[in-house]
């Protein structure tokens, strides 16, 4: 077996060493009726390089990816192209194979590292200070509702319709067992995001209000004015960034006065991979830090008084505070973390204004392509890479139909709001600097010939 | 003939001497100093060209942008190199043993790298119809099959994200089995020795946390257990193997005791390593218990993720698993999500995650799980045991073993007596730095003093544990001497013992312009 180094030599001597017959002896304490004898049975047994890759590569085969078809699907996930370099710098053994950094004299590669990632995430999101990291956009979302209850001490939030359902979803899962309660409900295919429905709602027990910036429907709303009406009744404004490119083009949700910006990261460096793994982002204001779940790299010095950092405000998780701990999440996204940095590294300032910039010119142009066709209709008054249209019949058979031409046209509403009826013709479609003018062409024929 | 025309001749030069002054850039050769992107970079270099073209009118809603960002850029071959850089300043399972106990640092194989990167896994959108993903959807099916046929349980969660994502998934399907028989049970036991996620996971799905007796030798206090268990205890948690290495042997009468008084049994799968393939955690009554792929399945840690922490459950509890998850059926995959799941599935307590899980592990976990086949996993648990108790059995002498009476499985723990006054575990794992190694896992579990939690792994050779051993050893016997030397280890690695008291005093976690800084101050 490739993996183990001990040869039957070397396990003879190891258990004369402690004192065992055989590897029966070390396993005495488990009960005679557990024990197994052999290989479990109707399972296979070892296999080779060359056969494991063979059966995952016809596994792979099977599936129609982002690269063989025009693409334009979004709605929390992105595809973006990542530099070659990324991919090589993340793999290096010394960040794929290193342990979170407990041991800070022999990790300062990822604790600056995560450093370096904080303050990027903490400039976009136009936030004070970072974490370095939480599971995915969706997580990172619910527990910035759990920290606002610790913050205001009040339960009811208010989630945006224009919030991610899948994300709307997972906040109802969780407030079910901890006692919030949240005000939820499904979009309306209108011009303008719920915004003013949004400040109306707002109450003396509202802990958050809850805000996709661009939201599901690519709308982009000023949040300036719903901060205002939130503070004004002591609540908490969380903004929600499923596409951090956006960014490089919008203003951030922190210079509009959000208190928690949470997002999902995929965008950069991460890649698609079928929904997972990716990397939440998580940022909020520095007299908030001491509610913030997840783990913080701090600088400090060492004991010659060299600058180096450690993971800092320990006191807050769960390995030290145990059930009086902010969250229980340990292990979090570092390497996606790593992989979003290397990537925001090399874009810079100017490439990401750039990149988004470029997003932002072929969505308005695949928006016009789209809606040159009879009865197609742009929802939005603005967007930046993504946007809704109505068609003129149910989205959700449309794009699977173009799915079997080789067109993956964007995500019909119905796939995610399966039961709102007034969403089936809406369909979402995101544009990122992948779609060439030909596949921008592409999905215009397409569409039409299905709908025709 | 001779091409060396200069008269230079190669020599030794002096190895007498030693020069300890500075260096002009502060590096020491290979080991190199590294500034912050933010101090070498600017906004307006970038590494990545993009195509030239035409812009149409904006369609912002007027909320473009007005000022900078702060985002610095640099060129690709500045940036490969700062992060180069910044890489060997860590230490990792490619470098040598990383004996952190319950942590599980095994070798990570690159074939798992180069599966998780085939386009038809990496290259995939969570939303594509489910006709253009049949390929994917079977490959988590494929790994799911596994997982239940390694622990005899009825079903898996495949959507938690990490190891304590598991747990609360787990905690989360026992709250809504006994919401769904009408029962308010407010209590989950949780031994002292357990992860601090254990207690932190209950309490965040609402739970009274309570502290389960533990036994002279370790173990879960069977009787004691037996006399706290009753109408208000929901579930209770248990690691097994437990922190302290020790197979739980009461296990299964434990689980029959607490199904007996209605609860439900959750294990923590974190150190299934010891037993995978050996023994199942279905014979033993366990309902709900969630695996890293991370640790047993080899996984990258990445330096702290991503994770993935599939659930398996038990048939009283599969009813309540979360959504979404892929169904086999006569006409290919289907993933059950809200809209498909009230006709099987009512009984779901909801979505956890945005998508369906961490794609990009389940690919490296199967492809570890088939190259090991049945047979080489149980080679895996019984080598990861075989080289923790070589290691107990070879220290034994100079290190205090609380529980070393009988074997350990795949984890030996030590603790401090011995050591003289003055000196810590924490001189001995920070001396065990410039030995050229990652310490063991410090003063956990909590029921042990000074405790030394060690987990070698089954991808240690022979002659590997030979040197640790004996490193360790002499930190050992250096601290049982009184070395005082010890307190200021490590004096070789990048950098020596760090504040953290400042660090947590007045936490700096992001960089500021140094004038900006100053004026904060």
């Amino acid at each position: 077996m490739r993996y183990l180094p001990l040869t039957q030599d070397d396990r003879q001597a190891m258990l004369a060493k402690v004192g065992a017959q055989s590897i029966d002896d070390l396993f005495v304490d488990v009960p005679e009726a557990a024990r197994l004898n052999g290989a479990i049975p109707g399972l296979p047994m070892h296999a080779s390089e060359m056969a494991v890759e063979r059966h995952l590569s016809k596994l792979a085969a099977r599936n129609l990816t982002a690269g063989q078809a025009p693409f334009f699907l979004g709605c929390g996930a992105y595809k973006h192209h990542v530099p070659a370099s990324v991919d090589h710098i993340i793999q290096r053994g010394e960040f794929l194979t290193a342990y979170t950094p407990y041991q800070p004299e022999i990790a300062q590669g990822t604790l600056q590292m995560l450093f370096e990632f904080q303050t990027q995430v903490a400039r976009l999101f136009g936030t004070e200070v970072a974490n370095a990291s939480m599971y995915d956009g969706s997580t990172a979302c619910w527990e910035a509702i759990v920290m606002a209850g610790r913050v205001t001490k009040r339960s009811r939030a208010i989630l945006s319709t224009g919030l991610h359902p899948h994300y709307v979803s997972v906040a109802n899962t969780m407030a079910k067992f901890t006692g919030d309660t949240l005000v939820t409900g499904a979009p309306e295919l209108t011009a303008e995001p719920d915004t003013d429905s949004l400040i109306e709602q707002i109450d003396d027990h509202t802990s958050c209000v809850v805000v996709q910036y661009p939201d599901i429907l690519g709308r982009i709303g000023d949040l300036s004015k719903l901060a205002e009406a939130a503070h004004a009744k002591k609540a908490l404004l969380i903004a929600v960034v499923t596409e951090p490119v956006a960014l490089g083009a919008i203003k951030s949700p922190g210079e509009m006065g959000a208190d928690i910006v949470v997002g999902e990261g995929q965008s950069l460096g991460v890649g698609l991979q079928f929904g997972g793994p990716y990397v939440g982002l998580f940022g909020c204001s520095q007299k908030l830090v001491r509610q913030m779940p997840g783990r913080l790299a701090g600088e400090t010095v060492d004991a010659e008084g060299k600058r180096g950092y450690v993971l800092t405000l320990s006191t807050r998780e769960q390995h030290i505070r145990r059930e009086k701990a902010t969250s229980n999440i340990c292990t979090n996204s570092g390497l996606c973390a790593l992989a979003f940095s290397i990537h925001m590294t090399l874009l810079g300032e100017s490439g990401l204004r750039k990149l988004a910039a470029l997003n932002h010119g072929r969505a308005v142009k695949a928006a016009e392509a789209l809606t040159a066709i009879p009865g197609v209709e742009l929802v939005n008054k603005s967007f930046f890479n993504e946007f809704t249209v109505k068609l003129p019949r149910e989205a959700r058979p449309v794009v699977r139909e173009l799915a079997e031409r080789g067109i993956l046209a964007g995500v019909s509403l119905g796939r995610l709001y399966p039961a709102e009826d007034a969403l089936g013709n809406g369909l979402v479609v995101a544009v990122t600097e992948t779609a060439e003018a030909e596949d921008i062409q592409a999905l215009a024929d397409g569409l039409k010939e299905v709908l025709a | 003939m001779s091409i060396n025309q200069s008269g230079w001749r190669p020599e030794m030069g002096d190895a007498q001497g030693s020069n300890d002054a500075p260096t002009f850039t502060g590096n020491r050769a290979l080991m190199l100093e590294e500034p912050l992107i933010f101090e070498i970079a600017d906004n307006s270099t970038t590494g990545v060209d993009f195509a030239e073209e035409d812009m149409p009118a904006s369609r912002l809603g007027g909320l473009e942008r007005q000022s900078d960002i702060g985002l610095p850029g640099l060129s690709e071959p500045e940036t490969v190199r700062h992060y180069t850089r910044l890489s060997r300043q860590n230490y990792a399972i490619d470098l040598g043993l990383f004996p952190l106990g319950s942590c599980t640092m095994k070798h990570n194989p690159r074939l798992n790298e180069r599966m998780a990167r085939l386009p038809g896994f990496a290259d995939i959108h969570p939303l594509q119809p489910v006709d253009s993903v049949q390929g994917a959807l079977e490959c988590i099916h494929e790994l799911a099959e596994w997982l239940v046929k390694l622990t005899n349980m009825s079903s898996v969660a495949m959507s938690p994200k990490a190891g304590a994502h598991g747990e609360l998934c787990g905690i989360l399907a026992i709250r809504a089995a006994l919401e769904a028989r009408g029962e308010q049970r407010d209590v989950v036991l949780v031994p002292e020795s357990a992860h601090g996620t254990n207690p932190a996971t209950a309490a965040f799905a609402g739970y009274k946390v309570q502290a389960i007796a533990v036994t002279p030798d370790g173990r879960v206090d069977l009787d004691k257990l037996k006399e706290r268990l009753g109408p208000d205890v929901a579930a209770v948690m248990i690691t097994n193997p437990n922190t302290c290495g020790l197979f739980e042997r009461d296990m299964k009468a434990i689980s029959d005791a607490v199904h007996e008084a209605g609860g439900y049994v959750y294990c923590d799968g974190a150190n299934f390593n010891a037993i995978v393939g050996r023994v199942r955690p279905g014979d033993l009554g366990v309902d709900a218990m969630h695996i890293n792929l991370h640790k047993t399945f080899s996984t990258p840690h990445g330096g702290g993720g991503p994770g993935s922490g599939p659930v398996v459950f038990s048939a009283a509890l599969t009813p309540f698993a979360p959504l979404p998850f892929v169904e086999k059926r006569d006409d290919g995959f289907h993933l059950v999500e809200e809209e498909t799941a009230d006709e099987h599935h009512g009984q779901s307590f909801g979505r956890m995650v945005a998508f369906h899980g961490q794609m990009g592990m389940f690919t490296r976990a199967l492809s570890y799980i088939m190259s090991h086949g049945a047979d080489g996993l149980r080679q895996v648990a019984e080598d990861a045991v075989l080289n923790a108790n070589y290691i107990l059995r070879s220290l034994e002498d100079v290190l205090e073993a609380p529980f070393g009476k009988g074997p350990c499985m795949h984890e030996a723990l030590f603790g401090d007596a011995g050591i003289a006054e003055g000196l810590s575990t924490l001189d001995i794992a920070k001396a065990l730095i410039d030995e050229g190694y990652h310490p063991m896992t410090m003063y956990f579990p909590l029921v042990v003093h000074g405790a030394m939690l060690i987990e070698p792994t089954e991808t240690e050779s022979k002659a590997d544990l030979d040197q640790f051993i004996g490193a360790l050893r002499s930190v050992v016997e250096r601290a049982r001497a009184g070395d005082e030397s010890l307190k200021g280890a490590p004096y070789h690695a990048p950098r020596r013992r760090l504040d953290e008291t400042q660090a947590a005093r007045k936490p700096v976690l992001v960089w500021q312009e140094p004038e900006l800084a100053q004026a904060a101050e």
